[in-house]
């Protein structure tokens, strides 16, 4: 009889679960290089803007008024924009999920319009709905519309057939389904293309409002750019991640509460 | 309410599943139908509880439902169908909101049937949190709530464990003692059919066919595990199916 050797260890990994502050020390470490490189002299200023250069800009920008006055017009247009395409798009999704004839009718279409970078569609946008806020509301809301519809009607495709069925051999009203059953059970991927719909949505806004307005993120950026005011460039810039930021922990949020009997 | 099944056949495209089968369901019983697997069980089930048409054949109702019935046929699935997102309470109120009780009334009969099928502790549990026996209980609560005519069950102790089997068979035979319900209870285990059925329907390999309809008249109260008064309908359920699921078996393994 030989000795027993330890069985080796080989479970584990492939959970990967979010640890607290690591992000924030991430970016906390980036900053940090950029701003001892720029001091030292190690980055040179053309390459890069002193973080804290750019962080006195942005308070200037607070302090002058100027940010509420660039946010508050984008964040309109955002939410407009997001809330028409995200909710036209999960009532279509639905709608595709459930019939035949509008799946067989939309499916092509969407596909077709997919790809289609709706920026190229501006200036039909601008005919269409006028310079103003109109045509942003409707490029953003065009460039939700679709990832929103193909990520809902794959959501309610997967939904569990046999709950469905329950739900008819209970009696249950076809609304009943589609509301208590249909739905929540296509939640959580309908949410997950959320989270893609609304990062190409902040992209679309920037876009737009770089093609033509006078307040916006968009325009500060462009603006900032074509002096080549670094400083500005990345306040602008540090604002949209922000806002990025700020949409996930969003939608973070809302999953933690309607998807809580995942959990 | 007593369902009257007259010359039902049912086909896939080419697979004949089953072929004539007429059958008389009687209220206040059970009534178990053994048969190989692929014979159409789960099929007929469908077909009685209207989520599927048949070929041909007609399935009738005589008589009506009984007052306070809110879904004539209603079924317990085998593997439960119960909403991951709702509560074991939300789970059953599911079933109530269409027909318009809410409130307090709802409350009460929540309350009565959790207790009736020993779940009152656990109203406020999502179905993860439950075992299997559990979720099938609370399926079980679901179908009771609605004060089914009849009660169509399909394998709904197959997902289990011998022992919940025989706890929840307890807890079904008990249920069926204070308030005698009619239940059509497909199965392929035998010491099942013979523990709840009154009339147990055995059906040929595919095209299903009936082969023999054996009665037990020993009270379900009476019958108990390993009961030896059940020896012998088991045995004689095994000889009909035996050459039967050799053959399906052999079947399967050709296509
Ligand atoms: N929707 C369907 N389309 C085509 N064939 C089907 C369909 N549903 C069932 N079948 C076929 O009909 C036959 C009977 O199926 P059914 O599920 O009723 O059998 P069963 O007796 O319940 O079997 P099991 O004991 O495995 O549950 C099988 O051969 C099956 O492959
Ligand atoms: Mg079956």
């Amino acid at each position: 009889m030989s000795e027993p050797r330890p069985v080796s260890f080989r479970g584990g990994g492939f959970a990967p679960k979010s640890v607290r502050w690591i992000g924030a020390v991430v970016f906390i470490a980036l900053i940090a290089v950029a701003e001892i490189g720029t001091q030292t002299g190690w980055i040179s200023a053309l390459t890069l803007p002193k973080p804290s250069d750019v962080l006195d800009t942005f308070v200037q920008l607070y302090q002058s008024g100027l940010l509420w006055k660039h946010l508050t017009p984008s964040l309109t247009r955002l939410l407009v924009g997001a809330l028409l395409g995200v909710s036209v798009g999960i009532s279509v999704g639905v709608l595709i999920g459930l019939f035949s004839y509008i799946r067989s009718g939309l499916v092509p279409l969407v596909a077709a319009i997919f790809p289609i970078p709706k920026i190229a569609l501006l200036p039909l946008f601008v005919i269409w709905f006028g310079i103003d806020e109109g045509s942003k509301y409707a490029l953003i809301a065009f460039g939700t519309f679709t990832p929103t519809v193909v990520a809902t009607y794959g959501a309610v495709d997967n939904v569990d057939r046999t709950l469905i069925r329950m739900g008819q051999s209970f009696g249950l009203s076809w609304w009943s389904i589609v509301r208590k059953i249909v739905l929540p059970g296509a939640m959580p991927g309908i949410l997950s293309g959320l989270r893609i719909s609304l990062a190409i949505a902040i992209i679309l806004l920037v876009a737009a409002e770089m093609l033509g307005a006078e307040y916006g993120i968009g325009a500060y950026i462009l603006e900032a750019g074509s002096l080549y005011d670094l400083e500005r460039l990345f306040v602008g810039v540090a604002i949209l991640s922000l806002l990025g930021i700020g949409v996930s922990a969003a939608i973070g949020a809302i999953e933690r509460y309607l998807l809580r009997w995942r959990n | 309410m007593d369902i009257h099944l007259s010359n039902i056949s049912h086909r896939y495209d080419a697979t004949e599943v089953m072929r004539d089968i007429s059958l008389e369901i009687p209220s206040s019983r059970i009534l178990c139908i053994v048969g190989p697997s692929g014979c159409g069980k789960s099929t007929l089930l469908r077909i009685i509880g209207g989520l599927e048409r048949p070929s041909a054949g007609e399935v009738g109702q005589i008589g009506d439902p009984p007052e306070g019935c809110l879904n004539p046929l209603t079924y317990v699935f085998q593997d439960f169908a119960l909403l991951p997102w709702r509560t074991v309470e939300g789970n059953i109120s599911l079933v109530l909101e269409d027909h318009g009780i809410d409130g307090a009334k709802k409350q009460s009969i929540i309350a009565d049937v959790l207790a009736r099928t020993k779940l009152s502790d656990f109203a406020k549990a999502l179905p993860k949190q439950l075992s299997g026996g559990m979720k099938q209980r609370v399926a079980i609560a679901r179908a009771l709530v609605v004060n089914p005519a009849v009660m169509l069950m399909d394998e709904p102790l197959s997902a289990l464990d011998s022992q919940t089997r025989e706890l929840l068979m307890d807890d079904l035979i008990a249920l069926w003692t204070r308030t005698p319900f009619t239940a059509v209870y497909v199965t392929h285990n035998l010491a099942e059919a013979v523990r709840l059925g009154h009339q147990i329907v055995v059906l040929s390999r595919r095209p299903g066919e009936i082969r023999e309809i054996v009665e037990i008249d020993k009270p379900l109260s009476e019958r108990t595990f390993g009961d030896p008064d059940l020896e012998a309908p088991q045995r004689h359920l095994w000889d009909l199916m035996r050459e039967e699921a050799r053959a399906a078996d052999a079947e399967l393994i050709h296509v």
